[in-house]
């Protein structure tokens, strides 16, 4: 019905919405989005070294984020700047770094505009295979933290009198968000990754009344954002990875339109 | 009525005890040789002004911060309930009161109904979180730290964010809990008035513990009244005499246990 390419695209895109989904939850709920930007950032500088290793992208990506965000924690701690200024910092650096890297790279600058906007359309098998690797992987993490990460985004030291391994599951946290950007990455390109986490979550809030609840229609509202955005591309000859962020704002848009639920009031 | 909470420990045990703690922030002492033990059955509030470092000491206790030294002391298998000052309610986190609930621990529905109905909150379990008021919250605060059934109930400022009839009503819960559970309390406020009305010992911190011991006590000390003001002091302890009277007259009915029995 459809040719190989799209197949593959449609089941990409889906794969990087499950994974997506309820990680762009935590980050809307504890006000990461700016973190997940600059952690975005990195990933030019990531896939610069996995051509230099020759890694798989998807692999240098993912350490150079995951290296990227533990630096950022142990910043953090000093006083002296704030968390917003140090994150502005650490991201435009690392990205500088990068289009140096890629500058004396021929074979990687030809990709380039590939890589900052995404290139769906060109996933192959063993992508494939990565990112449903890397989508089972977070949602098992999810799955087995998942009160112990919602404990820590509501109250931290509640979270820790009651037994939560704070530092570890915040940790855990960070590298779910980075493999997240490593496949999201693939589908939409690293300018526009972080739009794929927040987008479907920030749409689904009105929706709902639970975390989980918000989790599941997160994650359905991203696959409906992939379908829309690749059958849009196909139709009209459109970048496909804008197209599936236009498709997920035209949801939130929408969303914008429906009165609030109050939760559960009478029930 | 399990009054003799499950520490194992002897009445006259601390639950827990923290002797000489000092904690630095860069070079700065926020917390001086403090001393401060709570025990089974007892409410211990700690006073002090903004800055005295109440809520370090209080992360001191629940084994948050690590003292730069000074020992801390918890009797073995201790279960604290602890309630934080300040919990956000951010509209963007979907959650009702039950969800948060069970955040801490699992519970049965059954068991979620008799909490609250304890705490005195019974008809908001569905209610988003976000749309309870103050007073509410601190009863909901106090729930989940009961369902942990604790021998140590933590409180930081329990009463912030609840009007001032609501306070009343809030603090004789405290003391109510207490009372039902046998369990040891440490209470941080800032007002003076709740506090002075019903608690059995009163640690003033101004980094350093500035006086302690009975109410009517830590009034009478100087350094207290140089510290609150004289007048201010004076004030409450007129307000406490009258107080005494009224509790006595009053005898509530569902706060049967005489707290004597608790404390010796």
């Amino acid at each position: 019905m459809f040719e190989d390419f799209f197949l593959r695209a449609l089941l990409g895109g889906i794969g990087a919405s499950i994974a997506a989904g309820p990680v762009g939850c935590f980050v809307v709920w504890r006000r990461m989005a700016y973190f997940g930007t600059a952690l975005a950032h990195t990933v030019l500088l990531g896939i610069a070294l996995g051509f230099l290793l020759s890694v798989e992208p998807i692999f240098s990506v993912f350490a150079v984020c995951a290296i990227v965000a533990g630096c950022l924690v142990l910043l953090e701690r000093q006083q002296y700047l704030s968390v917003d200024a140090l994150l502005g910092v650490m991201a435009h650096a690392i990205f500088a770094a990068g289009m140096i890297v890629v500058a004396f790279m021929e074979r990687v600058r030809v990709d380039l505009i590939g890589y900052l906007f995404g290139d769906i359309l060109a996933i192959g098998t063993v992508d494939l295979w990565l990112i449903f690797g890397t989508a089972t992987v977070v949602t098992a993490v999810l799955w087995m933290q998942w009160r112990n990460l919602l404990a820590l985004t509501i109250n931290q030291d509640l979270a820790a009198v009651e037994g939560v391994p704070v530092e570890r599951v915040r940790l855990l946290m960070l590298f779910i968000l980075a493999a997240v950007i490593a496949v999201g990455m693939k589908i939409v390109g690293m300018l526009l990754v972080v739009a794929l986490v927040i987008i479907p979550a920030a749409t689904a809030r009105r929706f709902v009344a639970t975390p989980e609840q918000m989790a599941v229609l997160s994650t359905l509202l991203g696959i409906i954002s992939v379908l829309a955005g690749l059958f849009a591309s196909l139709r009209w000859d459109i970048p496909a990875g804008p197209a599936i962020v236009m498709a997920a704002s035209i949801c939130f848009a929408i969303s914008l339109a429906v009165p609030v639920r109050s939760s559960g009031n009478s029930g | 009525m399990d009054a003799n909470g499950s520490a194992g420990a002897s009445r006259h045990r601390p639950l827990v005890s923290v002797h000489g703690v000092c904690v630095r922030f860069g070079r700065r002492n926020v917390l001086d040789q403090v001393h401060l033990a709570v025990h089974p059955g007892e409410i211990v509030t700690l006073v002090g002004l903004n800055g005295a470092g109440k809520s370090t000491l209080v992360r001191v206790i629940l084994g948050i911060i690590k003292p730069f030294s000074g020992t801390v002391r918890r009797a073995p298998d201790l279960q604290i309930g602890y309630s934080p000052q300040h919990v956000p309610r951010d509209p963007i986190m979907p959650m009702t009161v039950r969800r948060f609930l069970t955040l801490g621990a699992a519970a049965s529905h059954e068991r979620l109904d008799a909490v609250l109905q304890e705490v005195r909150a019974n008809k908001i379990l569905n209610f988003p979180l976000s749309e309870i008021s103050g007073g509410e919250m601190q009863r909901v605060l106090l729930a989940r730290a009961l369902l942990r059934r604790p021998d140590l109930l933590v409180l930081d400022e329990p009463l912030a964010g609840v009007d001032i009839t609501s306070q009343n009503e809030l603090y004789r819960l405290i003391a109510d809990i207490r009372d039902r559970h046998g369990c040891g309390v440490l209470l941080v406020s800032h007002d003076l008035h709740l506090v002075m009305a019903a608690t059995d010992s009163v640690v003033c911190l101004n980094r350093h513990v500035c006086c302690s011991g009975k109410p009517r006590d830590v009034l009478r000390n100087p350094e207290f009244a140089s510290l609150f003001g004289h007048d201010l002091s004076e004030s409450l302890a007129i307000y406490q005499h009258a107080h005494d009277h009224r509790h006595d007259a009053l005898g509530e009915p569902d706060a049967l246990t005489p707290r004597a029995n608790d404390s010796h």
